[in-house]
C-alpha cells in the first residue's frame, strides 16, 4: 500500500511536470503577449515591462527561472492585474467555482444514486423506462442549452430567480441543476447497469436464502458492490466541477476560475495561466489518486499494484 | 425364394437400400443457415425500435444539412435588406410589397437573425457544420486510437508503460486550456499553409475548423485508446494469436488482420458514440466563440449570438438548441442500439 500510494505519487509529480512543461511551451507559440493589446503605451513602456518580468530573455531561461521559482512555491504575478500574486487571484476565485461545484456534485449523487437503485429494481417496468428516457436526454442535452432553457423559464419569463451572480441562495438554484444535470443522468445509468450486474450475483440470493431483510440486502450487499463504478467517475468529475464550468460561469456571470482562466488565456497573462493549469492539474491528479485509495477501502479484493 | 419359418435371416427390402434422394437429404438437414457475425448483429438491431427511429432522424437531419440548402433560395451569408429580426414566416416591407405586387416570395420559415440573414439556411449550414466536426473528428479519433491503443497492448511491459502514462498525461491536462492554445498557435501555420499551392482547401475549410480537427486528433484519441487496450489486453492472450506467431506472422500484421478484427464490435459501438461526444464539444466551443470563424455558423455559435436577444427573440435561441440536442440523443440512442446489437457483452 506505501509503496503503491508512493509510485502514484512519482507519478503524479511527473505528469504535473510534463504538464506544465507542455503549457509553457505552447503558451509561448502563440504569437502576442500580454502587453500588446494595452493601448497607448510606448515601445519603451513595454519592453521596460517585459524585462521586470523577465519576458525579454530567451525562451528557455524563462522557463528555468519560472520552474525553479514553482518549485519554491512563487507562482509569480499576474502581469495584466496588478500588484496581485496568481495564488492570491487563485485564492480568491477558487471558492466561489468550488462552492457551486461541491454543492452540484452532491444534488449529483443524491438524485443520481437512488434513481439509478430504482430502475434497477424496477427493470423493465414503467418507472424503469421514464427514468432512462430522463438519462438518456441528461446526457445528450449540452450544458449551454440547459443554462439558457432555465433562463428563459424561470429568470426571464416568470421572473422566480435572479439571472445573474451569487449574492443569495435563490442565486444558487438556477447554477446548480444546470451544473448538476449531466452528472445525474451519467450516474444513474452507472448505478443501473452496476446495481444490475450485482443483483443477478449469487452472494445476493444467498444472503436473500438467509432471510437478510429486504432494505438490508440492499444497502449492505448491493448498494456496496455497486457503487464501485460511481465512485471511478466521480472523482474526476469532482475535480473539474469544483474549478468551474466555463459555459455555466459565462452564462450565470459567476466569477469563478473557469471565466478566470478564459480571460487569462485570451489576455496571455502568461503567470496566471500557468499557475491555474498547474492548480488543476494537481488537483486531478489528487482526485484519482484519492479515487484509487477509496476503491481499496469499498472493495477489499481490489489490490493495488 | 420361399425363406425357412425357422430361420433367423432378417427381411431384407432391396428398396431400403437404394441411394437417397435430394429431397430426402435435404430434410435430414436441422441445422439453421449459417448466419455471419455482421447479419447476426443487423438483425438485432433491424429488430430495436428505438434505434431504428433514431436512425431515420439522423438521415433526415443529414438530408436537412447537406442537400435542402442546394435547393434553398437564400444563403447563409447573405443579408436582406430591411429584414432584420422577422418572425418566423414573416416578411419584409420590401418583399411584403412584392407580394402584394403579385411576385412569389420564399418565407423566412424560422425567420431572420439581427443582420437579416434567413435564419433557417443557417441552422441548416451550423447543423452541416455539427455534424462534418463530428464524422471526421470521430474518424480521426478512430484511426489514432485504435493503433495507439493496440499498439501499447501488443508489446506491453516498457512500452505500455510509457505509452499509457502519456494518455494519462494528455487526460489530465484540462482540455479547455489546449484548444484555445492551439488554435491561437495554429493560426500562423495554417495562413501560411493556404498561400502554398495545393493547400487553398484550407482557406475554404478555414483555419478554426481545422485546428478543432487537430486538436480533437491530438486530445480525444485517449479514451479510444484505453478502450482498445484493454480490450486488446485479453485478446493477445488467445490460442489463435500464438497460433498465428507459431506460424511467423508479423507483428503489424497480428494486430491489424487478428487483434483489431476481433475489437470489431467495441470499436463500432465507441465510435458511434464517439461521434454525439466530439458534436458536443464543437458547439461547447463555438458556445464560447473559439469555434468555427464568421460567417460560417454553427449550432453552438447561433446559440451563442442568441443569447443577448432571449427576452425578445427566443425562437434564435431555442431552434439550434433543440437541433443540436435532438442530433447528439439520435446519435446517442442509435449507437446503444449498436452496442446491443454488435456487443452484446457490454449490454445492461
Amino acid at each position: 500500500m506505501v509503496k503503491y500510494i508512493a509510485k502514484r505519487i512519482l507519478l503524479a509529480i511527473v505528469t504535473i511536470w510534463a504538464v506544465g512543461t507542455l503549457t509553457f511551451f505552447l503558451m509561448n507559440m502563440v504569437p502576442g503577449g500580454p502587453f500588446l493589446s494595452e493601448k497607448a503605451i510606448s515601445p519603451q513602456a513595454t519592453a521596460a515591462l517585459e524585462a521586470k518580468y523577465g519576458l525579454d530573455k530567451p525562451l528557455g531561461q524563462q522557463y528555468l527561472t519560472y520552474m525553479s521559482d514553482a518549485l519554491h512555491g512563487d507562482f509569480g504575478d499576474s502581469l495584466k492585474q496588478r500588484g496581485r500574486t496568481v495564488m492570491s487571484i487563485i485564492a480568491m476565485k477558487f471558492p466561489v467555482s468550488a462552492r457551486v461545484g461541491g454543492i452540484s456534485v452532491l444534488v449529483a449523487l443524491c438524485v443520481g444514486i437512488p434513481l439509478g437503485c430504482i430502475a434497477a429494481l424496477k427493470r423493465g417496468k414503467f418507472l424503469d423506462s421514464l427514468l432512462s428516457v430522463v438519462s438518456t436526454c441528461g446526457i445528450a442535452v449540452p450544458s449551454f442549452v440547459i443554462c439558457t432553457l432555465l433562463m428563459y423559464v424561470f429568470g426571464v419569463n416568470l421572473k422566480l430567480l435572479p439571472t445573474m451572480g451569487l449574492a443569495s441562495w435563490k442565486h444558487y438554484i438556477m447554477p446548480v441543476i444546470a451544473l448538476s444535470f449531466y452528472p445525474t443522468a451519467y450516474i444513474m445509468r452507472l448505478m443501473r447497469s452496476s446495481m444490475l450486474d450485482v443483483l443477478e450475483q449469487d452472494y445476493m440470493r444467498t444472503a436473500k436464502a438467509k432471510g437478510v431483510a429486504g432494505f438490508w440486502i440492499l444497502f449492505k450487499h448491493a448498494l456496496r458492490n455497486a457503487i464501485l463504478p460511481v465512485v471511478t467517475y466521480v472523482g474526476p468529475m469532482l475535480a473539474y466541477t469544483v474549478t468551474g464550468s466555463f459555459v455555466v460561469e459565462k452564462i450565470f456571470v459567476i466569477p469563478g476560475l473557469g471565466g478566470e482562466f478564459i480571460s487569462a488565456i485570451s489576455g496571455r497573462d502568461y503567470t496566471l495561466i500557468m499557475g491555474t493549469t498547474i492548480f488543476l492539474a494537481t488537483l486531478i491528479i489528487i482526485m484519482n489518486v484519492v479515487v484509487d485509495i477509496v476503491y481499496k477501502l469499498v472493495d477489499p479484493r481490489i489490490k493495488l499494484k | 425364394m420361399k425363406q425357412n419359418p425357422l430361420s433367423f435371416q432378417l427381411k431384407l427390402n432391396p428398396e431400403d437400400f437404394l441411394p437417397a434422394t435430394e429431397e430426402e437429404k435435404q430434410s435430414q438437414i436441422i441445422m439453421r443457415e449459417s448466419v455471419s457475425f455482421w447479419k447476426d448483429g443487423m438483425r438485432r438491431l433491424v429488430k430495436n425500435k428505438v434505434a431504428m427511429v433514431s436512425l431515420v432522424v439522423i438521415v433526415l437531419v443529414m438530408i436537412f444539412s447537406f442537400i435542402v440548402p442546394a435547393f434553398y433560395p437564400y444563403s447563409y451569408k447573405e443579408q436582406i435588406k430591411g429584414a432584420n429580426h422577422l418572425g418566423p414566416m414573416e416578411y419584409s416591407e420590401e418583399e411584403q410589397a412584392r407580394i402584394d405586387a403579385g411576385e412569389k416570395v420564399f418565407p423566412h420559415v424560422f425567420g431572420t437573425d439581427n443582420l437579416g440573414r434567413d435564419y433557417a439556411i443557417r441552422v441548416m449550414m451550423g447543423s452541416r457544420i455539427s455534424l462534418m466536426v463530428g464524422l471526421i473528428a470521430t474518424a480521426i479519433i478512430l484511426v489514432i486510437g485504435s493503433l495507439y491503443g493496440s499498439i501499447a497492448a501488443f508489446f506491453g511491459g516498457w512500452v505500455d508503460l510509457i505509452m499509457m502514462r502519456i494518455v494519462d498525461i494528455i487526460y489530465t491536462i484540462p482540455d479547455i486550456l489546449l484548444i484555445v492554445l492551439l488554435s491561437f498557435a495554429l493560426k500562423a501555420p495554417l495562413d501560411n499553409l493556404k498561400t502554398v499551392p495545393g493547400f487553398g482547401w484550407v482557406g475554404t475549410v478555414g483555419d478554426n475548423l481545422i485546428s478543432i480537427f487537430i486538436v480533437f486528433a491530438l486530445l480525444y484519441w485517449v479514451g479510444m485508446a484505453r478502450m482498445v487496450r484493454s480490450q486488446i489486453l485479453t485478446l493477445k492472450e488467445s490460442e489463435y494469436v500464438t497460433a498465428a506467431r507459431a506460424l511467423g506472422v508479423g507483428n503489424g500484421k497480428i494486430i491489424r488482420k487478428h487483434l483489431l478484427t476481433n475489437c470489431i464490435g467495441t470499436l463500432i459501438v465507441t465510435t458511434t458514440l464517439q461521434i454525439p461526444s466530439s458534436i458536443f464539444t464543437e458547439s461547447f466551443l463555438s458556445f464560447l466563440g473559439m469555434g468555427v470563424a464568421v460567417p460560417l455558423p454553427s449550432l453552438g455559435s447561433l446559440a451563442s449570438a442568441a443569447l443577448n436577444g432571449i427576452n425578445t427573440y427566443p425562437h434564435l435561441l431555442f431552434i439550434p438548441a433543440a437541433l443540436i440536442s435532438l442530433i447528439i440523443l439520435s446519435f446517442n440512442l442509435f449507437g446503444d442500439g449498436l452496442r446491443d446489437a454488435f456487443d452484446p457483452k457490454l449490454k445492461h
